[in-house]
């Protein structure tokens, strides 16, 4: 059976759940150069938030189609709320030093927030499984989908749509592509560069958070599950290039069709398949395939 | 005079009662005997905790306070190991290898613990089962799968209550035959890793010997904690496979179900879950009706019905609210495992405490009842448990959840005998 149908298929599914989860790494390290090893985490804090509301909703009797709302509020407000507290907390005090510094800080609150989750949230599964099946499913060939994956597409689609559109189109996207190109300037010219790394963060925390709340349906959400997808979140920002929105949806399509490649002809290969595409994007294009010419000031 | 008299006899009632305080209180001290302190190491966070490290902790908890108190049933009614209460000192197996050794070092050297019960998982089993070797502590593994622990090498001081992991894959197969599933071809889907590995290479060898014109249709082994398995179900179902078999566990197992569920994978094949009683505790009607379940031995749903499990079962219901899963029956039947060997080996030293290596003397070999039914420590040289298991299938009945078709195995149909490995025996068509 020719199988390349299946395999875009799949390699696009998986792209929109990775794009989805790099979004927000890529915008907090292209405006703040902060690469946020917390960002699983943020990730996990919207699967707890959108399982544990969700269970609120539906053991109240509504609808279950109002679950995919629930989905969405829970993670913009658990995301909405860790992004300001972590921001204005910690990490303002943390501007100008080192990457390796901020690197470091970011892993620190990494086991802060594991810790957190586990105190709020225990150590045993939460499941909310309801908006997964509720949509019925799609035949493509031989093969069945839920119809909640292509609902993972088009979320995928409008994150990116959105966030290209805010970049490019409106003035504040404008303000915040000067701040990327040259912080100090920006202050110069009177742009509140501190107003936009609060904003960048909590938008990169809600887009994790979002991530999580539409992963949750797909898994039993435990604990440790931010740690897991932020390695696979990295292959794709690094092969894209850090901070390159377009590059982090490209990153992802390449991760996603050569996983499920390797999946469909070569299982053994699987994990070896992702890493080896991202070695040889890094030795042909080491800052990754959408990075820009870095400019050095003397 | 009459002064002095009082006087004296003020001071002499003084005396006494000091004297008196005195014995009283060396006599409690000789009471109050040094308790038994039992290291038990689980996983209490990371995502194995919520499905086994915390139910193993709950059911060693229950079962030390039951102990404690003389009120398991017979023949484990003596208070405490032969009249000395127990104590545990829990630490978290999370972390991986290296940091389980360190703990266990420090368990033994730090905090002096008389003995170890603990490790769910294998590599973990693995790195320490040296260490203990080296420290000269009885060790005492509850869950760990790999046949390798006493099939590369020969401890005195470790032993395993809970069966080999073998025994699991075995049973799958012979399950399917026993029902008299057709299989063509067959698939399977384990996690990336020693246990993943092991339980396919055991199956698919079973399926050899059982279906021996059956095809393997596809193996996959995702990364363990993956979570999304879209292609690999693509591919289970492009597959056609009669037969899907899976030693997923945890969350990975939940994430299987689910999306496998959705995409009709439990409809187009029979398949197989070896680890899967945890998923049906926690998934309740979300597991497809039809799905095979394995409890990694004869615990929870599967365990034969006697005494010792209802009571046990109540009682950890009655504590926790939910039934134990089969984690809380592996640990519970390692400590009474240890408190018979423990009271054999008081009897054989004339009522005096036991040495350790009494203790390890009289465990070796050892046979007792836990809750999901006989245990002997018949390989390994005494030290690696051998059990009968079960394996059943999920049936969805007036909104309840059962499950039904349990096929028992005695011990011998799904173990190698003593000194011959478990590949070897299955290659060699199960011979004795």
């Amino acid at each position: 059976m020719n199988q390349i149908p299946a395999v875009l298929a799949d390699g696009i599914i998986y792209a929109s759940w990775l794009f989805l989860i790099a979004a927000g790494l890529t915008l907090i390290y292209g405006v703040m150069k902060i690469l946020n090893m917390a960002h699983g985490s943020l990730y996990a804090l919207g699967a707890y938030a959108a399982a544990s509301l969700g269970g609120v909703w539906l053991a109240h009797g509504y609808s279950p189609y109002g679950s995919y709302a629930i989905l969405i509020v829970a993670a913009v407000v658990a995301g909405l709320a860790a992004g300001l507290v972590i921001e204005r907390g910690l990490l303002r005090f943390m501007y100008g030093r080192d990457e390796v510094t901020l690197l470091l800080a970011t892993y620190a609150l990494l086991l802060i927030l594991e810790d957190l989750i586990k105190l709020a949230w225990g150590v045993d599964p939460y499941f909310f499984a309801e908006p997964y099946g509720l949509l019925g499913t799609l035949e493509f060939g031989n093969l069945i989908y839920p119809t909640y994956d292509l609902l993972l597409l088009a979320v995928a689609l409008l994150i990116g749509g959105a966030m290209s559109w805010v970049l490019k189109r409106t003035r504040s996207g404008k303000l915040l592509r000067v701040v990327i190109h040259d912080r100090e300037v920006s202050v110069a010219m009177g742009i509140n560069v501190g107003r936009f790394y609060l904003t960048t963060f909590t938008v990169g925390a809600i887009l994790a958070a979002i991530g999580g709340a539409i992963t949750a349906p797909m898994i039993s959400v435990v604990p440790g599950m931010g740690v897991e997808v932020i390695v696979l979140a990295f292959a794709v920002v690094v092969i894209g290039g850090l901070g390159s929105l377009p590059g982090a949806a490209l990153g992802a399509l390449i991760v996603g069709i050569t996983r499920a490649a390797a999946v469909h002809y070569l299982p053994e290969a699987e994990l070896f398949s992702v890493y080896l595409v991202m070695a040889i994007v890094l030795i042909f294009r080491p800052k990754g395939l959408f990075a820009g010419a870095e400019v050095r000031k003397i | 005079m009459k002064l002095g008299l009082n006087s004296l006899t003020r001071k002499t009632a003084l005396c006494a009662a000091i004297g008196a305080l005195s014995v009283g209180v060396a006599g409690n001290v000789a009471a109050a005997e040094k308790p038994i302190r039992i290291g038990v190491v689980t996983f209490l966070s990371g995502s194995a905790a919520g499905t086994f490290g915390i139910p193993a902790r709950n059911g060693a908890e229950l079962i030390a306070d039951q102990i404690n108190a003389g009120t398991t049933p017979a023949p484990y009614n003596t208070k405490g190991f032969g009249g000395t209460p127990i104590e545990l000192k829990i630490i978290d197996e999370a972390g991986g290898s290296t940091k389980a050794v360190t703990e266990y070092r420090n368990l033994v050297g730090q905090q002096g613990v008389d003995m170890v019960v603990g490790y769910i998982s294998s590599g973990d089993c693995l790195a320490v089962a040296p260490v203990a070797e080296e420290l000269k502590k009885l060790t005492v593994l509850f869950d760990c799968g790999t046949p390798r622990i006493f099939e590369d090498n020969s401890y005195h001081y470790v032993f395993r209550t809970g069966a080999m992991g073998t025994m699991d894959n075995v049973s799958a197969a012979l399950y399917l035959k026993a029902r008299g599933i057709k299989v063509g071809n067959y698939a399977g889907i384990n996690q990336n890793y020693a246990y993943g590995q092991d339980n396919w290479a055991d199956f698919k060898a079973s399926m050899t010997q059982l279906y021996p014109h059956a095809k393997v249709a596809t193996t996959q082994f995702p990364k363990l904690g993956a979570g999304q398995y879209g292609a690999e179900i693509s591919t289970l179902l492009s597959s056609k496979a009669d037969v899907v078999m899976s030693s997923f566990w945890g969350g990975d197992t939940d994430a299987l179900i689910l999306q496998g569920a959705a995409r009709g994978l439990f409809k187009k094949s029979k398949v197989i879950l070896t680890a899967g009683e945890t998923a049906v505790q926690k998934l309740g009607a979300q597991i497809p009706d039809g799905t095979i379940i394995g409890a990694r031995g004869p615990f929870d749903m599967l365990a034969p019905e006697s005494e010792m499990n209802t009571w046990f079962r109540k009682t950890f219901e009655d504590r926790y609210s939910i039934p134990p899963s089969y984690p809380a029956y592996k640990i519970t039947q390692a400590i009474l495992g240890v408190k018979t060997a423990y009271e054999k080996a008081k009897a054989a030293n004339n009522g005096q405490t036991p040495t350790q290596d009494q203790i390890i003397a009289a465990f070796e070999h050892l046979t007792w009842t836990g809750p999901g039914g006989e245990v002997t420590l018949g390989l390994g040289k005494g030290h690696q448990a051998v059990q009968g298991t079960a394996v059943g299938t999920v049936k969805h009945e007036n909104g309840k959840l059962k499950v039904v078709d349990i096929v028992r195995f005695p011990a011998d149909k799904v173990t190698p005998p003593d000194g011959v490995k478990s590949t070897e025996w299955i290659n060699n068509g199960f011979k004795k």
